[in-house]
């Protein structure tokens, strides 16, 4: 027994990434479900219109941040501000002092509807925020029953973008090096590019039909709605898959087995889970740890597709969404593309290299010494 | 396109580190066509990493390699480099297409495949194969674009007789077809069929030329004894050799009694690797 611990620890001392996930999980975890896997929504973005919306705003309960205050603008461009995630709830004021407001509730923001659904229940009647909204029913929009599908689904198309993109494609590279044939199409007749695009398109293809398939499963079995415009999303699914897909490269980059790929990838997977919004609402997170969130592409993701499947929201009100996942897809494709050049262009291709000479562009030499190559 | 005569490839003077390690240290190699120049070494001698080198698949430090389009060169690596879970035609259909072959393309396999013993086996997995199908299946990849370089690297490591001998009637036709092939191996019987044979020890050339110059070459004298009669001031520098001992005598005054054997390839790298590993001990210790 003790021959065999020994060498159990002398293997993990060398296998530096199983003892870094070891040591580090804890820790991730502490600070993840410490800080991040909060439920408790202590701010909830509004928006109040209607000719007495700056007497409103100034005395809604605490838990309502109040963004912008439109007097001019009514019941349809308070829905649209809702659409276009400016806010999560808006406050029409009504057009005489003895109207009622109307409390709309953007229905994709499961935990900010609950908690403003509770702040206005919950304030005084006789203080001045009791009288303003006290009595009135919160009404909820684009998911009216607030069905954690309609909210899931969405979200989970970039899961499963994730892992296919990821895991599989990074699967798919090491097992190439693994089984040695990765140096063989390094001398193959193929420019990087043609193995690196070749390796990625069947990946692409199955990432497109997982997708189109829970699309359908969302919309047929679970009733999720579809409001916003196909193309938009099917960008944005494309420029999600491009950053994925670049990680999965780059994964497979740095590991020599499938073993070290799907650790690396399982690294990246799970803070994309716990702090993209996926599950906990990215603004409950404590502000330290949430700006690991910001750079997740996970987060731009789901942004987009609740946006556009279940608002209906227009591209122009998710640009910064659609700009993140392009900014980080071409940091992240580049990375890989120069590491995977790497691996595949080791002696230079490029037939300008002063250590080579290829056949049909000079003649054999043989015996030449061409010095010291940089 | 079938290979150009005349054409002599290789590397000169080359120089490569992986990381602190020196892998190979000012080593030159010619590759002339129609010929089949063999690299010999321990294992860690740099063979690999020379022929990884030569077909571009290593970056070097420094020195020179000259070598056809990545179009015109076929490569065997240490692994075979099948695809073990393709089957036999598809692997093929695989090389040619990145390749770019097709004029009389189904011809050329049948005729490839029926001389490699491997007509019958088309449909299998390569992963099916036995050890000596999928060389023979990674040497048929290698030749399918009639290459003008061929490298192959220990092509009959781990493989058995019967195979080594139709892998090594592939080779002497792919060379007698104008194909300048380079070859590693550890077995000398195999280097001895070689035109031109490079000894490499620790990353540096021990030997070079045609194997009976390299033979003959071997300075001092060489003799079997009983292994009984091999004392102790003879032991070193002697080694097996069937049921005796073969005696290496620097100073070529044999024991008395004994008859000189004429040294064989086997005898000069065994003797060269001698000669190192002494000036190795040698400068370490100077150094120490």
């Amino acid at each position: 027994m003790w021959a065999i611990a020994v060498k159990e620890f002398l293997q993990l001392r060398r296998d530096r990434r199983t003892v870094a996930m070891l040591l580090l999980l804890p820790f991730v975890f502490l600070i993840v479900f410490g800080y991040a896997a909060n439920f408790d929504v202590k701010s909830v973005r509004a928006v109040v219109v209607g000719p007495f919306a700056a007497q409103a705003a100034a005395v809604l309960p605490k838990v309502f941040d109040v963004v912008a205050t439109r007097p001019a603008d009514g019941r349809a461009q308070a829905v649209d501000s809702l659409r276009r995630g400016e806010a999560v709830v808006a406050i029409v004021t009504p057009s005489s002092l003895s109207g009622k407001p109307q409390l709309l509730v953007d229905g994709t923001e499961f935990f900010a509807a609950r908690a403003a659904q509770v702040a206005v229940a919950s304030a005084p009647s006789t203080s001045a925020a009791g009288r303003l909204v006290g009595s009135v029913k919160p009404q909820i929009l684009f998911n009216p029953e607030l069905r954690t599908s309609v909210i899931m689904i969405p979200g989970l198309l970039g899961l499963i973008l994730v892992f296919i993109g990821t895991i599989a494609t990074a699967l798919g590279v090491v097992r190439e090096r693994q089984a040695g044939t990765m140096e063989q199409l390094a001398v193959m007749p193929f420019r990087p590019r043609d193995v690196f695009l070749g390796k990625i398109a069947p990946y692409l293809l199955l990432a497109a039909v997982d997708m189109a398939v829970v699309v359908a499963a969302g919309l047929l079995v679970f009733n999720v709605p579809f409001r916003g415009s196909v193309l938009a999303f099917a960008l944005g699914a494309v420029l999600f898959l491009f950053v994925t897909l670049g990680i999965g490269v780059l994964i497979s980059t740095v590991s020599q087995t499938q073993g070290q790929a799907i650790q690396l990838a399982m690294m990246t997977l799970l803070p994309q889970i716990l702090l993209s919004g996926f599950i906990f609402p990215l603004y409950s997170i404590a502000a330290g740890i949430r700006w690991i969130g910001y750079v997740l592409p996970l987060t731009y993701f789901v942004r987009i597709a609740r946006g556009i499947m279940v608002r209906g929201a227009p591209v122009s009100s998710l640009w910064f969404s659609f700009l993140m996942l392009a900014v980080l897809g071409t940091l992240v494709f580049s990375l890989s593309v120069l590491r995977f050049r790497r691996d595949l262009a080791p002696a230079g291709r490029s037939r300008t290299s002063p250590a080579i000479s290829a056949g049909e562009e000079s003649p054999p030499r043989p015996d030449a010494s061409a010095g010291a190559a940089s | 396109m079938t290979p150009s005569a005349g054409s002599v490839w290789g590397v000169h003077d080359l120089t490569v580190r992986y990381g602190h390690r020196l892998a190979l240290d000012g080593v030159s190699l010619r590759v002339p066509s129609r010929q089949v120049t063999a690299v010999v070494g321990g294992d860690g001698s740099g063979k690999s990493t020379l022929l990884r080198t030569l077909a571009g698949a290593v970056r070097p430090v420094s020195g020179s390699v000259d070598r056809p389009l990545a179009r015109r060169i076929g490569y065997v690596s240490a692994t075979s480099g099948v695809y073990t879970d393709l089957t036999v035609d598809e692997n093929i259909i695989f090389v040619a297409r990145a390749y770019g072959l097709h004029e009389g393309l189904p011809a050329r396999i049948a005729a490839l495949l029926e001389r490699a013993g491997l007509s019958s086996a088309r449909g299998r997995l390569a992963g099916k194969l036995s050890g000596g199908m999928r060389q023979k299946l990674a040497f048929v990849l290698a030749v399918l674009a009639e290459p003008e370089l061929l490298i192959l690297d220990e092509p009959t490591t781990g493989v058995d007789p019967v195979s080594r001998s139709e892998i090594w009637r592939l080779i002497a036709d792919a060379a007698a077809r104008g194909a300048a092939i380079a070859l590693a191996t550890t077995y000398l019987d195999e280097a001895e069929r070689a035109a031109q044979v490079l000894v490499l020890d620790r990353g540096r050339a021990l030997l070079a030329g045609p194997p009976d110059e390299v033979a003959a070459a071997l300075p001092g004298a060489l003799c079997d004894l009983p292994p009984a009669q091999v004392t102790a001031d003879l032991a070193p520098p002697s080694w097996r050799n069937g049921s005796m001992r073969r005696v290496w005598v620097p100073g070529g005054a044999l024991p008395t009694g004994a008859a000189a054997v004429q040294p064989r390839l086997a005898d000069a790298v065994i003797v060269a690797c001698l000669q190192a590993e002494v000036s190795a001990s040698a400068s370490a210790g100077s150094a120490a």
